[in-house]
């Protein structure tokens, strides 16, 4: 249980640029997920934690031990590699205790730590296996053992899941995050999968192009995304143009297009950013937030699209020009055909004014 | 204390081991060795074919390609359309056989499969020896022919050009086998099929797919056999074709005239040279992989009654040609010496050669001598062949793509130019001899098998590591490994079956190596190649075929343990 600290930290790789300015702060204990598309330095970020790349600016500290260019092999953390990266001429046993070897620990101590991880990840029959007659499950879990049964001060997760099928992928999700709950220990996570970060994390840090675009709880990082990539990137929304015609108090009243207006609430504006009447603005809107009939920020729109899910009517709908994503929960009502003209309203606090 | 003393021991060693120019403190030995026994020898050769008494002149190469004495142009000549045409008719078998074996089922074919790979296990001079016992001037057949139709003189003999290059197509048509082989194996049969569902016909397909997609083991092949086509020395030797570039380097060398013969290598040494770079840059430009995993292709079952018969024919022919060259040597090793004249085949037999091979001092000295000079070789050659490849697959560094070509240089050299290289070197006392005179002692030889034969080891270990996925290395290194723990734990162990089949390889190698010996060895360190080629020039046939059978047994031993242990993708190392 360490606690992580990146300071200013860049990686140049020849001229081009890696990472960009990273400053993080993982507490103790914490499930910190890196997110981003790839190649948006969130692979690079955690090599460089791990020890693999060393930063061309910047520091990074182990609770206040500055570990910059520390050998990996010092750094007593546990990775997990997106294809796993067992040793195939060693068995599931001897896999899981090679760190403890490492470590040079006694014959019988490696025994007992190494059949107690195989327990903890339910496999407790397979210590006499090789590697390749595992599933891809299996060694998936043996992965984890290896990394976790060292006892390490920060865990590395890169893609973990990525090799897996939905299935598994979804279970091995839910182990991991036990797990790391039951053990405590400091994680940091890759991924690209927006449903693995905001189910498993405490906080995102969500990236793209080696610049580090907002860090946050799952909520804010949903509920208020600090930009038009952030709020695309994470679940959907309508990320409309908008112009503000007028501010009354907390109440922001915005222009789209062809003259349409909605009004906002200035508590809903990311980074607390000031407004000012004439500025050029975007509004987020998730599908979940817009509702059908008459209300408040009332919408007459034509259904251009119509999904089924069964949880759930999506519509896809023409506001004057505005193309609107909708999302209504399935409760039985009639479902309209493409087409046919519809009423919509959107609560105040369902729009978030991103700035541009 | 002392414990004191490992702690900074080791200290030192992880600090070394953590800095970024470890890397140049791994690969400066391996650059080191290969600017003495490759670089420096190739330049002391340059030298001597420049240098004369009044200074610097290019005197040589004026004689060289100069008009009032043609024998030199006329042997590069000789050299470069012998080679042409051995990389065509090796192409044509080696396609063709690949094409049969892996497309078509038919009777014959298992066990043909098996012996089309004979001839890899043929050392270049006792294939010679036995294709000259077999279809020579006196050779079996031809005698066979000559009694059975009752001729005054055998009705035809394989000798001169023709001869050299039957021998080429014989032991060089599985480059083409081999590869070929590969590329169809994983052509993706859906690509044949969707060609077919967009309407190509079988010949379009052929024209427009399937050659397309050969081409770059085609290409790759065809370099590899105009190179060794080059170089080789044993065939123009043994039919007697005194016009190529390695029989000239021989005979400059042994009239003394010294120059020449350096210029002659040198020129030798660039066409090949020129060769490697070439193919090293076609290599690295070929990119047709298969996109899919998939099945197999399906082998086309032959149908019709007259084609399994033919078919028939065909595969007992082609095991009858395979097996004959081995046969014979066998045959003729139970024969005694001097006894077989003038019969179509020895009327009598003996089994004394083979207890000789291993009882009688003087027929076991050779054997000996080439089992030392082979095992100090390929010590070394382990040594820097699995560092460098490691440098190079694993490690960033300036100068990799030098030092990619420096150690593959040996490889493209001609065993002569090796052999005129080393003696030009060390002939004189030098820094890197050790202030000794190498030439005439017992560490010539080593050293020549040891040049020769670094790139095996490098190939076949730089082969294993590239399949290796790196973050195994860096599981390690987070798991607390430092270096060399990874090292010797993980990246070993990993590559074993690829060190291991390069070993092997070198081993057998070096046990027959024959065109440097030749030039190079002194009486009291004869190795076993010599020997048999000096047997042979005594009429001692059975004495030398012994020789040559056990070599045989030593290479077939070696290419099955390499292929067990590589799941039979040793091809990657020869």
């Amino acid at each position: 249980m360490k606690n992580v600290r990146l300071e200013t930290v860049s990686k140049m790789f020849g001229s081009a640029v890696g990472v960009e300015n990273v400053d993080i702060d993982v507490k103790p204990g914490e499930f910190f997920t890196f997110l981003g598309p790839s190649g948006c330095g969130k692979t690079t970020t955690l090599r460089m934690i791990a020890g693999f790349y060393f930063p061309t600016k910047g520091k990074i500290y182990f609770d206040n031990r500055d570990v910059t260019t520390l050998q990996p092999n010092k750094r007593n953390i546990g990775m997990v590699f997106q294809n796993y990266a067992l040793f195939p001429h060693m068995t599931v046993f001897e896999n899981i205790a090679f760190g403890l070897e490492v470590r040079k620990m006694s014959k019988a101590v490696i025994k007992e730590k190494v059949e107690r991880a195989q327990k903890l990840v339910h496999l407790e029959k397979y210590g006499a296996r090789k590697i390749n007659e595992l599933s891809g499950g299996q060694q998936q879990r043996v992965a984890l053992a290896r990394a976790l049964v060292i006892e390490p001060d920060i865990l590395l997760l890169d893609e973990p899941l990525s090799n897996l099928d939905a299935k598994l992928r979804e279970e091995t999700r839910v182990e991991i995050k036990r797990l790391q709950v039951e053990l405590g220990v400091t994680t940091i996570y890759v991924t690209h999968d927006q449903t693995e970060a905001m189910t498993m994390s405490d906080r995102i840090m969500v990236m793209k192009e080696g610049v580090v675009q907002q860090i946050g709880t799952p909520q804010e990082i949903y509920n208020k995304p600090t930009n038009h990539f952030v709020a695309s990137f994470i679940g959907e929304s309508n990320v409309l143009d908008g112009e503000v015609v007028e501010i009354i108090e907390n109440s922001v009243k915005v222009k789209l297009e062809d003259h349409i207006f909605v009004r906002g609430s200035i508590d809903q504006t990311a980074n607390g950013k000031k407004l000012e009447i004439g500025e050029k603005i975007k509004c987020s809107i998730r599908p979940e937030a817009v509702f059908e009939g008459p209300g408040v920020n009332e919408l007459r729109g034509t259904v251009q699209l119509v999904e089924f899910t069964g949880v759930s009517i999506n519509y896809v709908v023409k506001v004057g020009s505005n193309i609107m994503k909708v999302m209504i929960i399935n409760k039985g009502n009639r479902i309209l055909n493409r087409g046919d003209s519809i009423t919509l309203h959107v609560p105040e606090n369902g729009i978030y004014l991103i700035g541009e | 204390m002392s414990g004191n003393q490992d702690a900074m021991k080791e200290n030192w060693w992880n600090r070394l081991t953590r800095s970024k120019y470890f890397v140049y403190v791994l690969i400066s030995p391996i650059f080191l060795v290969l600017l003495a026994y490759v670089i420096y020898p190739f330049y002391q050769t340059f030298l001597q074919s420049v240098m004369t008494e009044e200074g610097a002149t290019f005197e040589n190469y004026q004689r060289f390609f100069g008009l009032t004495s043609t024998a030199n142009l006329e042997a590069l000549w000789t050299s470069i359309y012998i080679s042409v045409i051995s990389v065509i008719t090796c192409a044509i078998v080696g396609v063709t056989m690949a094409f049969l074996m892996e497309r078509y089922e038919f009777p014959g074919r298992k066990i043909l499969s098996v012996l089309i790979l004979v001839p890899m296990a043929l050392p270049p001079l006792v294939g010679v020896l036995s294709f000259t016992f077999l279809y020579g001037e006196s050779g079996i057949i031809p005698r066979f022919f000559q009694a059975l139709f009752n001729l005054d003189s055998v009705p035809f003999a394989l000798k001169g050009v023709v001869g050299v290059i039957v021998v080429h197509t014989f032991t060089m048509y599985t480059y083409f086998y081999l590869t070929a082989a590969a590329a169809i194996k994983g052509l993706d049969p859906s690509l044949e099929e969707a060609a077919t569902s967009l309407g190509s016909g079988r010949i379009r397909i052929w024209l427009k797919v399937i050659l397309p997609m050969l081409t770059p083991s085609l290409v790759a092949s065809s370099l590899l056999v105009f190179m060794i086509s080059m170089a080789s020395y044993t065939a123009p030797l043994m039919f007697g074709v005194d016009r190529t570039m390695t029989m000239q380097i021989y005979l400059s060398r042994t009239n003394g005239n010294l120059d020449m013969a350096a210029t002659q290598s040198t020129i030798l040494s660039i066409v090949s040279i020129s060769f490697l770079i070439l193919m090293r840059w076609y290599q690295g430009r070929r990119n047709f992989q298969n996109q899919s995993k998939g099945i197999g292709v399906h082998r086309t079952e032959l149908r019709s009654q007259w084609a399994k018969y033919l078919s028939m024919a065909f595969s007992f022919i082609g095991v009858i040609i395979l097996m004959l060259p081995i046969l014979v040597l066998v045959l003729i090793s139970f024969s005694v010496d001097g006894e077989w004249t003038v019969q179509i085949i020895p009327t009598s037999y003996t089994l004394q050669h083979y207890i000789d091979l291993f009882t009688d001092e003087r027929t076991w000295r050779p054997i000996w001598n080439s089992l030392q000079m082979s095992f100090v070789a390929t010590a070394g050659n382990i040594l820097f062949g699995v560092a460098a490849a490691y440098a190079l697959v694993r490690m960033k560094f300036k100068g990799k793509v030098f030092l990619d070509i420096l150690i593959m240089v040996p490889w493209a050299l001609p065993g002569t130019v090796v052999a005129v290289n080393l003696i030009a070197a060390f002939s004189e006392p030098t820094v890197f001899s050790f202030n000794q005179v190498l030439i005439g002692t017992f560490w010539i030889l080593p050293l020549a098998y040891f040049v020769r034969h670094l790139p095996l080891i490098f190939r076949s270990t730089s082969a294993a590591l590239m399949q290796m996925d790196e973050s195994v290395e860096e599981a390690a290194r987070s798991l607390g490994a430092n270096w060399w723990y990874t090292f010797r734990r993980v990246v070993m162990p990993m590559a074993f079956s690829g060190i291991l089949a390069g070993t092997l390889l070198a081993l057998v190698q070096g046990i027959g190596e024959f065109v440097a010996s030749i030039l190079i060895y002194s009486t009291s360190t004869m190795p076993l190649s010599v020997a048999i080629f000096q047997k042979m020039y005594a009429f001692q046939f059975g004495t030398a075929c012994a020789y040559g059978v056990l070599q045989i047994v030593l290479i077939i031993l070696v290419l099955f343990i390499s292929q067990k242990l590589t799941d039979g993708k040793a091809g990657a190392a020869i």
